[in-house]
């Protein structure tokens, strides 16, 4: 962590030589700040607060810097934050993104179109299904084939997408209660999240990162035994909640950090292009699922919850309610299952091979090998041409939105008529919320900055892509 | 540009100033013209299909009705725009339909009020912005550079997109913070990595990418990078080397 201590009239006479003693070394902090800075700077890696207060001097009017992060327990991932402060309080708020940049969008553009799951759903790692579903949604519209995606197909991605909103906001309140000090809120999240990640693991093979969303439907129908696990966290989840809220609903200390905290109302929303939790908490019952269904939302029955108090406390209860109601859901997912494909007729875009379970593991179904390489040549040329090059999409572009755990999640996606994507842009939710850092922390505590921007849930893989 | 390289955007007029037909039923916006069934272009193609040319073409101007809240939201606009003093013609390129989605192409020079009338008129309201996404076409010459912003109307319940382009050698686009802040993030993103630079946003600044880094990096001639793999004794060329298909 860097202080940077700056007088805002006058140089002091020793800042050269206080300086020097930092940034000279020759092993100094290579991230610290150089020469260049005008005022003192002190490098802190820990130790004695005091220490470094005394060293200040007695002279209030200097503007302190603090750059928290990017490598910083309490900001969400590689988050920086810089912040101007004046006593305790901060009186400006930047936020410092960049750090956790993987080029997913300019990488897209070099595979197939059925690659582009993969790389989607690293963006924000825990939203996975998300992404897949809002890219698949987008190259099914591009397509033009919305209509033929099998029902059954649609059902498993909303069951998944819901069962994701619960991991995501156990993941949420875990981590915010832990940056505040409630560890054991951490341990509950993280214990709950652990029970959907286990079904998603039975469904998809993986914990996370799955690409089991395909377009034109998913890579492979449900495993047995998995309709009976969801049942099982059905029964056991509503305790579980419990459990949490006891913990956390009426705890003094709880709320005494949260209530009030990161006040962001509906015209700052409606201004920064709020969406999700932060919006709702504001009161406005603004959400895709409702207003502007996809994956057959329309059938299911639930509640679009709303607090009122605009704060982190009222985010953290909204997201409680929100887990319910995503229960609500997934059991409904569970009656509307009917047996039925899961991808599209169209042999041209499904993908030819389905996954089979063998005595070594996951791999290709051994009747479809069988079947390309000892009964049908032409098969075998299909399959080929399908998996090596890929299925061809008309020009034109689409946006898709989806309600994301944290908010809308917008897939712009832009077709050349190639196998490949032209561009695919993903507008991500935690990347335009942190842009009401600012608005909400400017003003408060260097404390209330942490619970702030837990609040808005930010996840630096969406973020940064 | 040298004149020898095919001129893609003939149809598609190259800027705002020329005469093309406004809102006429066009012909589709030609991004590129491609020869052969491979793009690398070395005389590697023997597949046969080398003298293959096709011409890619976006979605041009829709036939009206349009269908849905289409045909209402552009009457609003126009309407509204036309109070304002502006044609709506000489403000609005093309109004695409395609796939249940609509766009409104946009002349840069008119973007902000559009973008204004679009928010404040009652029965417009598309209070929310949803971000700034650039794309490159880089055989579109003239406008090589398009972005497009999506617009949603909590009010009404209506999603719009509007887009908008400018050419390669003067790659400026006014910025819609003064209408929408929200897009201060996205218009840095798009900065970054297209380079396109958005006159009036506030501090333009790289966002990704560090603050000293050459180049754009999601322009079409920015190469991926990467290295070529050694697997069981055989090469794979990174992911950009590869062959491809067009």
């Amino acid at each position: 962590m860097t202080i940077q201590a700056e007088r805002a009239a006058e140089d002091m006479p020793d800042a050269a030589s206080t300086n020097s003693t930092t940034a000279g070394e020759p092993h100094g902090d290579p991230y610290g700040v150089g020469d260049e800075a005008d005022g003192r700077v002190f490098t802190i890696t820990g130790g004695d607060w005091d220490e470094i207060a005394g060293s200040l001097g007695e002279a209030p009017e200097e503007r302190i810097v603090v750059n928290m992060g990017p490598q910083h327990p309490s900001t969400h991932g590689v988050l920086r934050l810089i912040l101007e402060l004046e006593g305790e309080t901060v009186t400006e708020a930047r936020v410092g993104i960049g750090y956790l940049h993987t080029g997913i969008e300019k990488n897209l553009e070099f595979r197939n179109w059925t690659q582009g799951t993969t790389f989607v759903t690293r963006m924000d790692y825990l939203t996975p299904f998300f992404q897949e579903v809002a890219y698949c949604l987008a190259v099914e519209k591009l397509l033009d084939i919305e209509e033929q995606v099998p029902d059954r197909a649609s059902v498993v991605r909303v069951l998944l997408m819901e069962l994701n909103r619960i991991s995501s906001h156990l993941v949420c309140i875990a981590t915010g209660g832990m940056e505040m000090g409630a560890l054991s809120a951490m341990i509950f999240g993280f214990r709950e999240r652990e029970l959907v990640l286990d079904i998603f693991e039975m469904i998809t093979g993986l914990r996370m990162n799955h690409a089991y969303i395909r377009p034109g439907g998913l890579a492979q129908d449900l495993p047995p035994g998995a309709v009976d696990k969801v049942r099982e966290f059905l029964a056991l989840m509503p305790k579980r909640i419990k459990d949490i809220e006891a913990l956390c609903n009426e705890n003094a200390i709880f709320k005494g950090r949260t209530e009030g905290i990161g006040y962001l109302d509906l015209t700052g929303c409606m201004a920064l292009g709020i969406t999700g939790p932060i919006l709702r908490s504001t009161g406005l019952p603004h959400d895709l699922r409702k207003s502007q269904p996809y994956c057959g939302y329309e059938q299911y029955d639930f509640e679009v919850c709303t607090w009122d108090t605009c704060d982190a406390y009222g985010r953290y209860r909204l997201r409680m309610d929100e887990i319910r109601e995503s229960l609500k859901i997934v059991e409904q997912c569970l009656d509307k299952l009917k047996p039925g494909p899961v991808m599209v007729e169209d042999k041209k875009i499904a993908w030819p091979a389905q996954l089979a379970l063998g005595g070594d593991g996951m791999g290709n179904s051994l009747d479809h090998i069988r079947h390309i390489m000892g009964e049908s040549m032409e098969a075998l040329i299909h399959h080929f041409k399908l998996v090596t090059e890929g299925f061809h999409v008309p020009p034109g572009q689409a946006y898709v939105a989806v309600e994301s755990a944290k908010g809308e999640l917008g897939c712009h996606a832009v077709s050349d008529g190639g196998t490949r994507p032209y561009r695919v842009h993903f507008r991500d939710p935690s990347f335009n919320n942190l842009q009401a850092t600012a608005a909400m922390c400017e003003g408060s505590m260097v404390a209330d900055v942490i619970v702030a921007v837990a609040s808005i849930d930010p996840v630096m893989g969406g973020v940064d892509r | 540009m040298s004149g020898e390289q095919s001129r893609a955007g003939e149809s598609a007029g190259g800027g705002a100033l020329e005469k093309a037909q406004p809102l006429a039923v066009q012909e589709a916006e030609v991004v590129a013209v491609r020869k052969g069934m491979f793009p690398s272009g070395n005389g590697g193609d023997t597949s046969g299909y080398g003298r293959l040319v096709r011409r890619i073409e976006l979605p041009g101007q829709s036939p009206r009705p349009y269908g849905s809240y289409f045909d209402e939201v552009e009457n609003e606009l126009f309407g509204a725009l036309d109070e304002q003093g502006l044609a709506p013609e000489s403000a609005i390129e093309r109004v695409i339909v395609h796939r249940g989605q609509m766009t409104f192409q946009v002349r840069r020079e008119h973007l902000v009020q559009v973008a204004r009338t679009l928010r404040d008129d009652p029965a417009l309201r598309f209070e929310l912005c949803l971000g700034v996404s650039g794309v490159h076409f880089l055989h579109e010459i003239g406008r090589e550079l398009h972005v497009m912003v999506p617009l949603m109307s909590i009010t009404h319940n209506r999603r719009i997109q509007l887009e908008s382009t400018c050419p390669d050698s003067d790659p400026h686009l006014p910025s819609l913070y003064p209408v929408y802040p929200a897009v201060d993030w996205h218009e840095r993103e798009t900065w970054d990595m297209f380079g396109i630079v958005f006159d009036g946003h506030p501090a333009l600044t790289r966002i990704l990418m560090p603050d000293d880094w050459p180049g754009h990096p999601q322009r079409k001639d920015y190469p991926l990078g990467g290295i070529p793999v050694e697997f069981k004794g055989a090469q794979i060329p990174a992911p950009d080397q590869r062959r491809s298909y067009q």
